[in-house]
């Protein structure tokens, strides 16, 4: 661009005084406003090749755009789903998913960076000022509204005919009552069945493997099994309500490894059951240390012993993780001696 | 007697006393021949655990004592079985350079597979344990993939992510990443529980179950492993996509928007 092609009352040295208005240093206000800076002109302001410029720019953005859109559609009926294609650095990934991406990112992008460079280069950037105005409206103003609300008020009646205000009144604090009533659909109350699990006695223990019930011979010492009660099956309509408290995880012990006298009662020639679910916020608790005998949450790394009562020996949660007595039938499978005998899971406001 | 006696000069004596004396021979053929066969095989297994004895006191003994019973700075190897041997030498684990770890880590393993072979033979002869797998039960022919996913989640994902990429454990130990460990080695840790890591046996987690899994972990994490998603970003889920997110996606926005405002569009440059 040479300087030659611009017109003199457009170069910047042509105008460069300030502009709007500027107070004088009075009594009231001892710093004088400086008023606002020197615009400065943009290239496109004073090159008209410039703006033509900036203009085909924007509009090369919306264009790109525009193919990016076709080439977004274009790819959703062209390419096969299970197509996969290798880009560096991502790797191997679905051929579908990355030109869908690339392309409604390039459209979407496209239109932003147009925008933008539209407002930067070409739309006015002359410096304007707006004065603040109080909030309070005028003395007049307001006696007008004062007068037409009393004026509104008498013409309707409002204070003669009762009846009609009485009404009016008992129909607006009837209304919201609808709403306070759909709030029973936040219920039913759990009642008692937070304390209650699906366990009862001469309940068989299900491996969650198998779908068979076990056998003491079946727990090897060492290993983890997963169990749920006799007759809950995952068709079933309420499984996973009841297998959130009823789930179950066997491991067996040395009796002689077993300290804490009520579990080794509630044993079964050293395996013990033990509930699943953390009594912190009720994460599914089986990270077993088979040498160690520790379970730890993967939440928040509260950690239980299990060949002491399951007593909290790290962590958040604030009891041992509920037992429960299992002993064995006269066909020889493992059963539950009752349901557990405290509540499972998280504490609640009424547990105690 | 009299009658058998009076008949020996029939025209069909020879013969009957023929097949009879065929019979016998075949009889007794049969009941010989197997029993030298079985004793032959005896001879080299024998030679086999006679190898993994010496192997044996060299290279573990000082640990898990003389006989395989064990010390203060190992286990008892009575009743571990083939499998666990064959686990533990053949990843690496074993021999140990220290008991003290948190957790003794997989390392290239010292021992050719015909060394470890002979060492658990050694080992099974202590006492009976779980033998090391054959490939049709760890083999991912006839396998269903989603029925070992469903496994894999219920028995192992707790502790070894839902895709297997292992994760931590109390104080330092950990489960270890299952990506491209040999699938015997993922059936024999389930089928002995090494180190921490519960045992799944048979009783509880049929063969099939282990197939199974196993095929599942084939298909989600191994380098044959088909990623649709492209970047795993370490397959932990939320927690680094996330991080990555945040980190890239708003980093490159916040770099964008600077470098916008930060550029002048006035002709004068100040």
């Amino acid at each position: 661009m040479s300087s030659q092609d611009i017109p003199e009352e457009n170069l910047p040295a042509a105008q460069d005084h300030p502009h709007g208005s500027v107070s004088v240093a009075d009594e009231e206000t001892p710093f004088a406003d400086p008023g606002m800076p020197p615009h400065e002109h943009r290239a496109q302001d004073i090159d008209e090749r410039a703006a033509k410029r900036s203009e085909r720019a924007v509009a090369l953005l919306f264009t790109i755009s525009m193919l990016a859109t076709l080439g977004f559609i274009a790819s959703y009926v062209t390419i096969p789903h299970d197509k996969s294609i290798f880009v560096f650095p991502i790797g191997h990934i679905s051929a579908l998913n990355f030109a869908l991406g690339l392309t409604l990112g390039v459209a979407l992008f496209c239109i932003g960076a147009g925008a933008v460079h539209w407002a930067r280069t070409l739309m006015s950037d002359v410096e304007m000022v707006a004065e603040r105005h109080p909030i309070a409206a005028d003395p007049a103003t307001r006696a007008q509204v004062f007068e037409d609300f009393h004026q509104g008020a008498a013409e309707s009646g409002i204070g003669r005919r009762k009846l009609i205000r009485n009404t009016m009144f008992g129909a607006l604090a009837l209304v919201p009552l609808s709403g306070v009533m759909l709030l029973r659909d936040l219920g039913p109350l759990p009642h008692s069945s937070l304390r209650h699990t699906l366990w009862a006695k001469g309940k068989l223990l299900v491996n969650v493997n198998t779908n068979e019930p076990l056998r003491p011979e079946d727990v090897a010492v060492g290993s983890l099994t997963f169990a749920k009660p006799e007759g809950l099956e995952e068709t079933d309509e309420d499984f996973q309500n009841e297998i959130a408290k009823a789930a179950l995880m066997i491991v067996r012990l040395l009796p002689e490894d077993i300290k804490d006298k009520q579990e080794l009662a509630w044993s079964h020639e050293g395996i013990v059951a033990f509930s699943k679910i953390c009594t912190h916020v009720g994460c599914p608790i089986s990270l077993y240390e088979q040498q160690t005998h520790h379970v730890l949450c993967p939440c928040h790394q509260s950690t239980f012993d299990l060949s002491d009562g399951a007593r909290v020996i790290f962590g958040p949660a604030g009891h041992a993780l509920p037992q429960l007595r299992i002993g064995v039938n006269d066909e020889g499978y493992l059963e539950a001696l009752g349901d557990f005998a405290e509540p499972v899971g998280p504490a609640f406001w009424e547990r105690g | 007697m009299k009658k058998l006696s009076a008949r020996r000069r029939h025209p069909l004596a020879a013969v009957v006393v023929l097949l009879l004396a065929l019979a016998a021979t075949g009889g007794l053929y049969a009941a010989f021949a197997p029993a030298g066969k079985a004793q032959a095989d005896e001879t080299s297994q024998s030679l086999t655990i006679k190898e993994g004895q010496k192997l044996y006191e060299v290279g573990c003994a000082s640990c898990h004592g003389t006989g395989g019973q064990g010390s203060s700075d190992g286990p008892s190897l009575v009743g571990v079985g083939a499998a666990a041997v064959d686990f533990q030498v053949g990843t690496g684990r074993m021999p140990a350079s220290s008991s003290q770890m948190a957790q003794i880590p997989a390392k290239k393993p010292i021992y050719t597979q015909a060394q470890i072979d002979q060492l658990a033979a050694y080992v099974a002869s202590l006492g009976a344990g779980p033998n090391v797998p054959t490939k049709e039960q760890y083999s991912k022919e006839g396998a269903d993939i989603a029925k070992g996913g469903e496994l894999f989640r219920t028995n192992c994902a707790q502790c070894h992510n839902f895709t297997g990429k292992g994760g931590a454990l109390t104080k330092g130990k950990y489960a270890p990443s299952l990506e491209d460990v040999a699938p015997k080695h993922i059936y024999e840790a389930m089928q002995t529980g090494p180190q921490n890591m519960p045992s799944f046996p048979d009783t509880t987690m049929t063969e099939k179950n282990k197939k199974d899994i196993i095929a599942y972990l084939n298909a989600v994490n191994s380098s044959e492993t088909e990623n649709p998603g492209g970047l795993e970003l370490g397959g932990l889920g939320p927690v680094s996509e996330g991080l990555f997110a945040w980190i890239f996606g708003l980093g490159a926005l916040i770099a964008v928007a600077v470098w916008v405002a930060a550029r002048t569009a006035k002709a004068k440059k100040s």
